[in-house]
């Protein structure tokens, strides 16, 4: 048989049939709205990762980090510090093989600016289970403004693999409720706080 | 091209032998041939060694069974990514191209002995990466994301390997010009030839930016560069890391072209629709890499936007494209064939029992829901922070790569083995159960290990009890479900792909062999080989069954795209 003429020397010629020109149109079109939406959501969403990142060294931020558990360190639990800023503080969270430190207190609804960062390799910042999933590099430093929205303790996993001990580094955030008056209030987040443990 | 010529056979044009085949009509190379039958045994050969190891890693992250040790695990998940991702894909689509040329083409191969140079080459750097990864300092995965350092010779490995597979590439391209000089076909090169060599300049952008990131991460190996940008490397190594998975994708969507031409006799509905879809991949998929970087600092908003908007989108609509076409033109074909009763006899009535249709056509449909939806889903800027490095990711690029690209491949083998390397598939009684099994281990794999990461559950990671951690924490109990059935789905793929390649090696080794007059078990339909290496659309066809399905597919996209926007507006605030 070998090959024979084509039927069509000129298919660029030939017509496209409808339902294909009409699924060329909805898919076009449907692309332009996944690409207006993801815009969109900059205005009308809450959730969008920040793009404030800084070049650092890894032992600034370690010290920077060092400094801010030592200003605003409330307790300690198994020699890690549990640090409480207050509401609008900068907040440093470092990660490293296989830890994420320090351990933050965080209000329930008020915002903070947390730096991340790793001293060392890559890592995942993976907050759960909220999951919201951030990664992580030595020498940049990421600043995102957080904004708890749900009280209780968050568990924050590394889910980038960096060696043999990935899946031992994990970290923790509790969330209390926000203070409404001096008193009762914190009486039930401290209370909350000790169940937890 | 007379260079190369002189490169292998001296001054004179080497002598060609061909064969012509009694069911296609078509002149085969009989180089061409051997090359195609090495480079396939080489490929089912990775995909064994690669699948087990899958297999392995499957069986350690089910709860129940948790069958290695942490260190174990990390070095079989890489020899898992190296093995099935790289090594058997490449092995498989450089038969592919010699296939898609050389016999397509009714032409000679280009320089067969260069040809044999580069497969020693990718084997050559198969083993030597392997051997690394199997050393046991080298677990550092599949993406090997510095800081993290293998031994050199893992990146050695993977250059050498990739030097093989971009001159085979090349020997692709310098076939499909001594065919034009030849005049060994007419007109345009047939659709699935263009589909291949849109997948074959892919590959020399994707096999470049490979070469581009690790030699310089192999001179960092070996001290001889100081420092390489984590950042950096991840923009470039990804041109290569997903790029090559667009390379299976112009590739695979190539073999479901080629099927339904073989096995139903369809015909493009429009070679115009079908070759500018194929044209999309190349100018859009390479930027729409970024993706990878979506929860990454250091990026804007306004880069990952465009890159994954603009580009992957166009490349998006690519696919959507032949997720008409391609069903399309088998109900055009079927119809044709005399299967006109409502909207769904031509789809009943298809070649189920034959592996190489059932396998093509559960490979466009899982393709297509479940990789092709959660991989837009997933490439979305804000949506990313839900799932990034979650076990979700992985459960995306099992629905592409396995339940697409692999599934593909396994149905082309089906023609491959009596046309190629002329022997009868041994046990069809089994082959024809084999797809099935296959594509439904796949499929739940993939939604299993996609349910789990909207749970929170990490990839590459070992434990999640998290039994050794400092700080405690526990998922779900669904979560642990999940993971279960992730177990259970692997070892039913596991039971298909054992099937495929005992199906392949036996028949290799003791299949009847196919002489003068033998009716081949799972027959080509007669309008075939005129359907595949011709040029030229379909006229108006009726599509009713088509319409149906891409319309539920939408819906299903439509649908899945906004509870995942519903899932990230309930999370903390972040901006």
């Amino acid at each position: 048989m070998s090959v024979t003429s084509p039927q069509s020397r000129v298919w660029w010629k030939e017509p496209v049939e409808k339902v294909e020109l009409i699924w060329v149109v909805v898919a076009f079109a449907w692309g332009i709205f996944m690409f207006v939406f993801m815009v969109a959501w900059h205005f009308i969403g809450r959730q969008n990762l920040s793009n404030e990142t800084y070049r650092v060294a890894p032992s600034a931020f370690e010290k920077k980090a060092e400094d801010f558990a030592k200003k605003y360190q409330a307790r300690e639990e198994d020699g890690v510090p549990v640090v409480k800023p207050p509401a609008g503080a900068d907040v440093y969270l470092l990660g490293r093989t296989f830890q994420w430190w320090p351990i933050l207190e965080l209000e329930k609804g008020q915002s903070y600016r947390i730096h991340l960062s790793s001293l060392d390799l890559q890592h995942g910042f993976s907050l759960q289970p909220t999951n919201i999933n951030i990664q992580v590099h030595p020498g940049l430093e990421h600043i995102i403004t957080l904004t708890p929205t749900a009280d209780g303790t968050f568990g924050i996993i590394c889910n980038e693999y960096c060696g043999l001990g990935h899946h031992t580094m994990t970290g923790k955030i509790y969330v209390t409720q926000k203070k409404v008056a001096e008193g009762g209030a914190v009486a039930t987040a401290a209370a909350k706080i000790g169940e937890a443990k | 091209m007379t260079s190369i010529d002189v490169a292998s056979a001296g001054p004179l044009p080497r002598k060609t032998e061909f064969r012509q085949c009694q069911y296609t009509g078509l002149k085969v190379d009989i180089a061409a041939q051997t090359l195609i039958k090495v480079n396939a045994v080489a490929a089912v050969v990775f995909l064994a060694i690669g699948g087990l190891f899958g297999l392995l890693v499957a069986l350690t992250r089910w709860p129940a069974v948790h069958l290695l040790s942490s260190e174990m695990f990390y070095l079989v998940l890489t020899a898992h990514g190296a093995d099935v991702l790289v090594f058997w894909i490449v092995f498989f689509e450089v038969a592919v191209l010699y296939f898609a040329s050389a016999v397509l083409l009714n032409c000679r191969l280009a320089a067969p002995k260069l040809a044999w140079v580069a497969f020693v080459l990718m084997v050559v750097g198969a083993l030597v990466a392997n051997v690394a990864v199997l050393q046991g300092e080298s677990s550092v995965m599949f993406t090997s994301y510095p800081p993290l350092m293998a031994k050199p010779h893992f990146y050695l490995g993977l250059i050498v390997f990739a030097v093989g597979a971009l001159l085979a590439v090349a020997l692709f391209f310098a076939t499909l010009v001594i065919a034009k000089d030849e005049k060994t076909y007419e007109g345009s090169i047939p659709l699935v030839t263009f589909g291949a060599l849109t997948a074959a300049i892919i590959a020399v952008f994707t096999l470049a930016s490979g070469a581009i990131i690790l030699i310089p991460t192999f001179l960092w190996s070996v001290g001889l560069i100081g420092n390489i940008d984590p950042l950096m490397y991840k923009a470039i190594w990804w041109g290569f890391g997903h790029s090559s998975q667009q390379i299976n994708v112009a590739a695979h969507i190539s073999i479901w072209y080629m099927i339904g031409a073989l096995l139903v006799g369809a015909k493009p509905l429009s070679e115009k629709v079908s070759r500018t879809a194929f044209l999309m991949y190349i100018l859009f998929l390479q930027l729409a890499s970024a993706h990878h970087l979506l929860a990454e600092p250091g990026m804007s908003s306004e880069w990952k936007i465009l890159n994954t908007s603009y580009m992957m989108y166009l490349a998006v609509m690519a696919s959507m494209i032949h997720g008409l076409t391609v069903p399309g033109a088998i109900e055009a074909a079927q119809r044709r064939n005399g299967y006109t009763h409502g909207a769904f006899e031509w789809l009943r009535k298809a070649p189920w029992g034959n592996p190489a249709f059932s396998g093509m056509f559960l490979s466009l449909i899982l393709f297509g829901f479940l990789g092709g939806i959660s991989g837009v889903t997933l490439g979305t800027e804000q949506l990313n922070v839900l799932m990034h490095n979650t076990i979700y990711v992985p459960g995306h690029f099992h629905a592409t790569v396995v339940a697409g690209t692999t599934l593909a491949f396994m149905a082309a083998t089906y023609i491959v083995l009596p046309l190629i390397f002329q022997r009868e598939v041994i046990l069809p009684g089994l082959a024809r159960w084999q797809p099935y099994l296959f594509g439904i281990g796949a499929a739940g794999i993939s939604l299993f290990m996609m349910g789990a990461g909207t749970l929170g559950v990490s990839r590459r990671h070992w434990d999640i009890t998290f039994s050794d951690a400092s700080i405690s924490f526990q998922h779900s109990a669904s979560a642990f479900l999940m993971m279960g059935l992730n177990g259970i789905s692997a070892l039913i793929a596991t039971l298909g792909g054992v099937l495929f390649v005992v199906i392949v090696v036996g028949t290799v080794l003791f299949g009847q062999k196919v002489g003068p007059g033998h009716k081949l078990t799972f027959p080509l339909h007669a309008a075939g080989p005129e359907a595949v290496t011709h040029h030229g659309a379909e006229e108006a066809p009726k599509l009713t069954g088509t319409a149906i399905l891409v319309a539920v597919f939408f819906i299903c996209f439509v649908l899945y795209y906004f509870v995942n926007w519903k899932y990230l507006a309930d999370l903390w605030l972040f901006r």
